[in-house]
């Protein structure tokens, strides 16, 4: 797992091992500033016991990071203001490199996560631009966004912490255990107890509270969902007058949470105490021997095995030390926790990631399409990959180049299905689909799509222009390419009768025209390519019949060798078709002319007689609930 | 959640006509845009509403808390001094060649001076854990009620709140304002009092033992507070940048996932590319920016302290060196005055924690902006105005009296009747609930001044069936709305069994109309539960009865657990056909004698739907109904078609009256005409 992530930082490896470095170098620099510190108070100290005592002639040893530098000097001599300033200046240009180091260490690492998430996040687009249909199914929509949003920015904060505060953390931990070993072994024997102690206690309590938080977070998403119900379908709350009814309902999931949350969260809260408790003893511990040590050092020199040659100075040293080891170790389990979050986000990226398109387009594919001529072999096709649940079965079919087919069919009789196969979208389970005689697995993938065009039956428009929208169908297209579309598509008219006409913005999902009208404007944007074969998924039902006949008039002119399929619940949308299939429980059942099928075929017959021609209009451009709730196939 | 309501539109001018809306979300979006307008002033007293909760449910225990934290703070405070005294007492005389145990000092031996220290830290310990312990309660509990206090108030809003804003925006209140509200109730709330009182306690030890040193630390911290103002200043600057970029990347990636399937028809996938690289290039650089700015502030907060610790032991040692004299209030007050050596050291101490506490009110501040933002939002729910309701007639259970009238029954006849005190002759009639609705010159407006229905008049007798047809937005859900009271009329009357709906509480109102909404909204929970939420005692074979009736019964005995399988949320595991019969069903239940179906059937194939009217008819049998409806065979046998156009009736009668008429519902009826 992490190793697909890893491939993911690329050119920001240099940023990200700076940012390791920088984080190193303020670590060494923060732990030798006590040190020097301490020197300096040890210094300060002589001086002053010197003064008090008035003894001339003391010797004292300049001494640096904790080694003797051998120069001696006299305590009370003029010079030792001079000493102070050069521990001071030392002191300063630790300061100064700590805090460059620190700020270097935060730039490189704001680079290195950003840029992460950034490829991150363009290997997942990637990946999903060269999905299958047939992958895009097995993700639902609302997944792929929050797999490429939430949970990105989810690893790139895991990313961060693990780049500076896990690096830092450890390194805290070691260096400031390696100073106090230096100060006194006995007394760091001690900071390494009470740190595993620290550990131990800390970790039991994620261990303990992780199960409450997996329960809890179920409960909150259960709380949610309420909510959200309760606004999405406040008219139907209130046509019922079921208002108490729902605050009974989300009083007691609001309860469930409130539980569960104080569960968790006292347990948490223990933590915090447990922290100052180890913290507390510590200190007053290091206080007492340090003050111990001092004292029977001074006055028992046989002392020192222990104790050391333990100052003032070395007791804030000591102090300080004692400070960064717990404090790097709460860092540490914090973090620990922040990535164990972190981690089914990245599990949920690696799943897309790792999912290998099922449909590719062979090398050297052939690009020509000879014509619109279309052959179905035997062909069986079932979603899920097995034969059992055959979507399609037994198909044979054989479409000339410039015929104009209708297909009708009830819900779920696979006629969308069937359709789907001729531009690739999917791969036949058994059989073979040909296209200009040719096995459309032959064909360079873009060269097939760029020639059969289809209008899917769940059509969007995007974000943009309604020129820009069109040329979707041609990059290339000229204005009066684009304009010749919309005529054919018959949405020319109300394009022009917009304020702005082709300017005009389309916002997201195209919810500023009206059903009928996206459906013209993407018959326009399937048309502008002047492809060979050209399908409508129930593309026209938002519709009028007399502007459904004029777009089919206008194609069968204007495109004439083209092959044009129809799917449609409207029999009068077959009208100039040379043949019409009947489709029932995936199987072509009939097929033939609208004479021939009145007589022979019932189905036919039924949805005619129902329709019973033009009683039946669809006149009315309601955006059809289906396509906002999305994410559903029939 | 991204928004995308401010996106450049281009199509709908300021000035746009009301009448020729043509969607209902392009309304809504209007709505929201009005609204945006009239937007009141942000609440300032936001903290002070969160605190009164606090008060209000934890008075007592949060004042525990504060007590805890005060002590359980000075006790961290005082970790300088116990060096300080450690120093002064027992180190440097020993160091001047005493023995151990303060010998000479005189005032307390060593071993009872750490006992004492210990003690405090154990009492500063066991406070500490009080507070932790009630502070999670008390943040769990506040939340509880904040979140029900809200949702409450949300049930009590009209249905023009829901209008004007996207629901999004208000679960966004629900999770990630009250979520920030937990933040600072249970984190920041708690931090900022101990960093308060650790401050003041460790400027009071300052104060006591050394002013010079004081100043120093003062003017250190001055510094200090200039680097996080302006460092956190562009740190939110490029974070507001940073949130714009995500919101456009996050918009740019539900787009395209939602089309997905398009981009791959139109083998637009290049292109796809190319543009989401630009924005993502956008986001990387702005997140770089503001994850800067965030960085570095503690590295530089950090060493801030360092530069101060030097420049006190610098001072420090010249006092003691140059043995300058030190000044303290201390000084004043014996048994206070300490050596110079252990003030300095001790000092070195006081700098530590002062920068740590400064540091850890930087990290806050981001918290206490998010918590008064959310606090906002969360406050402005709560100060919506509710629903009015202004009705006295209530609907009763009633019987038959021997004249024909009613009069009120202890027990379900079947028959219903409208109480109706009248305050002025102090008495009370009934009225039988025969559902007899009439409009008259009805006007109404969704945003003032911008009138969308125009002098409606309509009669529809008890068991009459009132067509509406008409393009979007000619106003046909607008006028089954004005019927319920989910808006109130502008101007003209609607009665109801003669008696004005204003009077009539909403409740008994809606109570007695049943709704197939546009809309499913169907519930999580089983079939069965769902089909219920019509009349919530019914019993099982009532709730297979009205399944039966909307010939849903078929496809849920199909299902995997029949009445008792369970739907996701509003049943996306059901197709839309599907849930439209269960809506239907819902309704049947309910059992009410006026019907409202609003495109109740327009995703159910013809096939079924032939299937369904036979429920239908069945449901609509001696009831009132008003139909709106996709395809006009389902209005076709109506008792009167209205043709809206422009919020207006323009045409009414029967079938046959409009076809002879041939205006726009016979070129509806023949395809000649689309209405757009």
């Amino acid at each position: 797992m992490i190793g697909k992530l890893a491939k993911s930082v690329r050119e920001y490896k240099l940023p990200s091992i700076l940012s390791v470095v920088f984080v190193a170098l303020e670590v060494v620099l923060e732990v030798f500033i006590p040190l020097v510190c301490s020197d300096l108070i040890n210094f300060i100290e002589g001086t002053k016991t010197a003064g008090a005592e008035a003894t001339v002639g003391t010797i004292h040893h300049f001494t640096l990071i904790g080694i003797d530098t051998g120069v001696q000097f006299d305590a009370l001599g003029g010079d030792s203001i001079g000493y102070i300033f050069i521990y001071a200046g030392m002191l300063l240009v630790m300061a100064g490199l700590s805090l460059t180091f620190g700020m270097l260490s935060g730039m490189v690492c704001a680079k290195a996560s950003a840029g992460f998430a950034k490829n991150l996040r363009k290997d997942l687009y990637y990946k999903i631009q060269d999905f299958s249909f047939e992958n895009i199914d097995s993700f639902s929509t609302s997944s792929l966004v929050t797999r490429l949003t939430t949970d990105v920015t989810n690893v790139q904060n895991a990313y961060m912490m693990i780049i500076r505060i896990a690096v830092r953390s450890p390194l805290m931990f070691v260096a400031a255990l390696i100073m106090a070993f230096t100060k006194n072994w006995f007394i760091a024997l001690i900071f390494l107890a009470a740190a595993l102690l620290l550990v131990g206690a800390m970790a039991l309590i994620p261990k303990k509270a992780m199960p409450i938080f997996d329960r809890v977070f179920k409960k909150y998403d259960n709380m949610n969902l309420r909510i959200q119900e309760n606004v999405h379908a406040a008219r139907a709350v209130k046509a019922f007058v079921r208002e108490d009814y729902e605050i009974k309902k989300f009083d007691d999931a609001a309860t469930d949470v409130r539980k569960d949350f104080t569960k968790a969260e006292t347990l948490l809260a223990l933590s915090n105490p447990i922290v100052y408790f180890i913290m507390f003893v510590l200190i007053l511990t290091t206080c007492t021997l340090c003050t111990v040590f001092i004292v029977r050092g001074n006055t028992e020199p046989e002392f020192h095995p222990i104790g050391g040659d333990l100052n003032l100075g070395d007791l804030s040293a000591l102090v300080q030390y004692a400070i960064m080891i717990l404090m790097s170790m709460i860092m540490l389990i914090m973090v620990f926790v922040m990535i164990v979050m972190a981690a089914e986000s990245a599990r949920r990226i690696v799943t897309v990631l790792g999912t290998e398109s099922t449909l590719r387009s062979p090398e050297n594919g052939v690009t020509e399409v000879a014509d619109g001529s279309i052959e179905f072999d035997n062909v069986d096709f079932s979603y899920a990959g097995d034969d059992d649940k055959c979507a399609l079965k037994g198909v044979d079919l054989k479409i000339k180049s410039g015929e104009t087919i209708g297909i009708l069919g009830g819900t779920g009789s696979s006629k969308t299905t069937l359709v789907q196969l001729i531009p690739r979208l999917y791969d036949a389970t058994v059989g073979t689909v040909k296209v200009g005689g040719v096995d459309v697995r032959d064909y360079d993938l873009e060269s097939l799509r760029r020639n059969v065009a289809m209008v899917l039956q769940k059509n969007v428009l995007f974000s943009g222009t309604i020129k820009e929208n069109i040329r979707w169908g041609k990059q290339d297209a000229t204005d009066e390419e684009i304009v010749a579309a919309c005529k054919l598509a018959q949405a020319d008219e109300f394009i022009s009768q917009m304020p702005d006409g082709y300017d005009t913005y389309i916002e997201q999902g195209g919810t500023n025209v009206s059903g009928g009208q996206r459906q013209r404007l993407c018959i326009a944007r399937a048309l502008i390519a002047s492809p060979k074969i050209i399908i409508f998924d129930d593309s026209t039902s938002a519709v009028d019949t007399k502007t459904d006949a004029l777009i089919r008039k206008a194609m069968a002119e204007t495109l004439p060798d083209a092959t044009k399929i129809v799917i449609a619940q409207r029999v009068s949308s077959f009208e100039d078709a040379d043949r019409i299939l009947v489709m029932d429980g995936g199987k072509i059942v009939a097929a033939g002319t609208h004479d021939e099928l009145m007589e022979s075929c019932s189905i036919y017959r039924e949805a005619y007689t129902i329709q019973n021609k033009k009683s039946d209009e669809d006149f009315d451009d309601i955006d059809e609930p289906t396509k906002q709730t999305g994410g559903r196939d029939e | 959640m991204p928004s995308f309501n401010n996106k450049q539109t281009g199509v709908v001018p300021d000035g746009f006509d009301p009448a020729g809306i043509n969607d209902h979300k392009e309304l809504k979006r209007l709505l929201r845009e009005h609204k945006k307008q009239h937007k009141s002033e942000p609440k300032t007293k936001v903290f002070r509403r969160i605190l009164g909760y606090i008060f209000k449910y934890y008075k007592a225990r949060f004042i525990l808390v504060i007590c805890s934290i005060i002590i359980g703070s000075v006790g961290t405070a005082m970790i300088p001094v116990i060096l300080m005294m450690l120093t002064n007492t027992y180190i440097e005389p020993a160091v001047g060649g005493s023995t151990l145990g303060g010998a000479g000092t005189g005032v307390m031996s060593l071993w009872t001076f750490l006992v004492l220290a210990a003690a405090l830290y154990m009492v500063a310990v066991a406070f500490s854990t009080t507070y932790n312990v009630l502070m999670a309660r008390i943040g769990q509990g506040v939340l509880y009620r904040i979140r029900r206090d809200m949702f409450v108030k949300m049930q009590s809003l009209p249905i023009s709140y829901f209008d004007r804003h996207l629901s999004g925006d208000i679960m966004s209140v629900y999770t990630n304002d009250v979520d920030a509200l937990r933040q600072f109730i249970c984190q920041t709330l708690p931090q900022l009092i101990i960093s308060a009182v650790t401050l003041t306690a460790l400027l009071v030890i300052m104060l006591v033992y050394s002013l010079w040193l004081l100043l120093i630390v003062l003017g250190v911290v001055g510094i200090m507070i200039l680097v996080v103002t302006k460092v956190g200043g562009a740190s939110s600057r490029y974070f507001i940048l940073q949130q714009t970029a995500l919101g456009n990347v996050d918009g740019y990636i539900e787009e395209s996932m939602h089309g997905q399937k398009v981009i791959k028809v139109f083998c637009h996938e290049e292109e796809a590319k190319k543009d989401f690289d630009a924005k993502n290039e956008t986001l990387c650089r702005h997140a770089t920016a503001a994850n800067k700015y965030a960085n570095i502030l503690m590295p530089v907060l950090q060493n801030i302290g360092n530069i101060l610790y030097v420049v006190i032991a610098i001072v420090g040692s010249l006092m003691i060196v140059l043995g300058g004299s030190n000044v303290g209030l201390g000084y004043a007050i014996p048994g206070f005055d300490m050596g110079l050596i252990a003030v300095v050291v001790g000092f070195l101490s006081i700098a530590k924690s002062f920068t740590q506490q400064i540091g850890a009110i930087s990290q806050q501040i981001n918290f206490v902006a998010m918590a008064k933002a959310g606090g906002n939002r969360i406050f402005a729910i709560m100060d919506e105005a509710p629903e009015e309701d202004n009705g006295y007639v209530e609907l009763v259970w009633a019987k038959r009296t021997a004249d024909g009238g009613v009069e009120p029954s202890d027990v379900y006849t079947g028959l219903w009747a409208w109480k109706h005190p009248h305050k002025a002759e102090g008495t009370v009639t009934y009225a039988e609930l025969k559902g007899d609705i009439e409009m008259h010159d009805v006007d109404f407006a969704y945003v003032p001044g911008k009138t969308v229905l125009h002098d409606i008049t309509l009669y529809a007798k008890p068991g009459q069936k009132v067509a509406f047809v008409g393009a979007t937005g000619a106003g046909k859900t607008t006028i089954t709305n004005l019927i319920n009271r989910f808006y109130d009329i502008e101007d003209g009357k609607i009665r109801y069994d003669g008696i004005n709906i204003n009077k009539i509480k909403k409740p008994d109102l809606r109570r007695s109309l049943g709704i197939v909404l546009q809309d499913t909204n169907l519930f999580t929970g089983t079939i069965k539960d769902n089909i219920r939420y019509g009349k919530l005692d019914a019993t099982d074979e009532e709730v297979i009865e009205a399944a039966k009736l909307a010939n849903a019964h078929d496809f849920i005995m199909r299902l995997p657990d029949g009445y008792d399988t369970m739907l996701e949320s509003d049943g996306v595991n059901l197709s839309q056909g599907q849930r439209q019969l269960l809506s239907i069903a819902r309704t049947a239940c309910e059992n009410a004698p006026v019907i409202i179906l609003d495109e109740a059937t327009s995703s159910i194939d013809t096939r079924t739907e032939r299937l369904v009217q036979n429920g239908m008819d069945k449901l609509m049998a001696g009831r009132t109904v008003f139909v709106i409806a996709h395809r006009l065979s389902t209005v076709r046998n109506s008792d009167v078609i209205m043709v809206l156009d422009h919020g207006r009736i323009i045409e009414r009668g029967t079938h046959e009256q409009l076809l002879e008429q041939q205006g726009t519902y016979y070129r509806l009826y023949t395809g000649a005409f689309e209405l757009e």
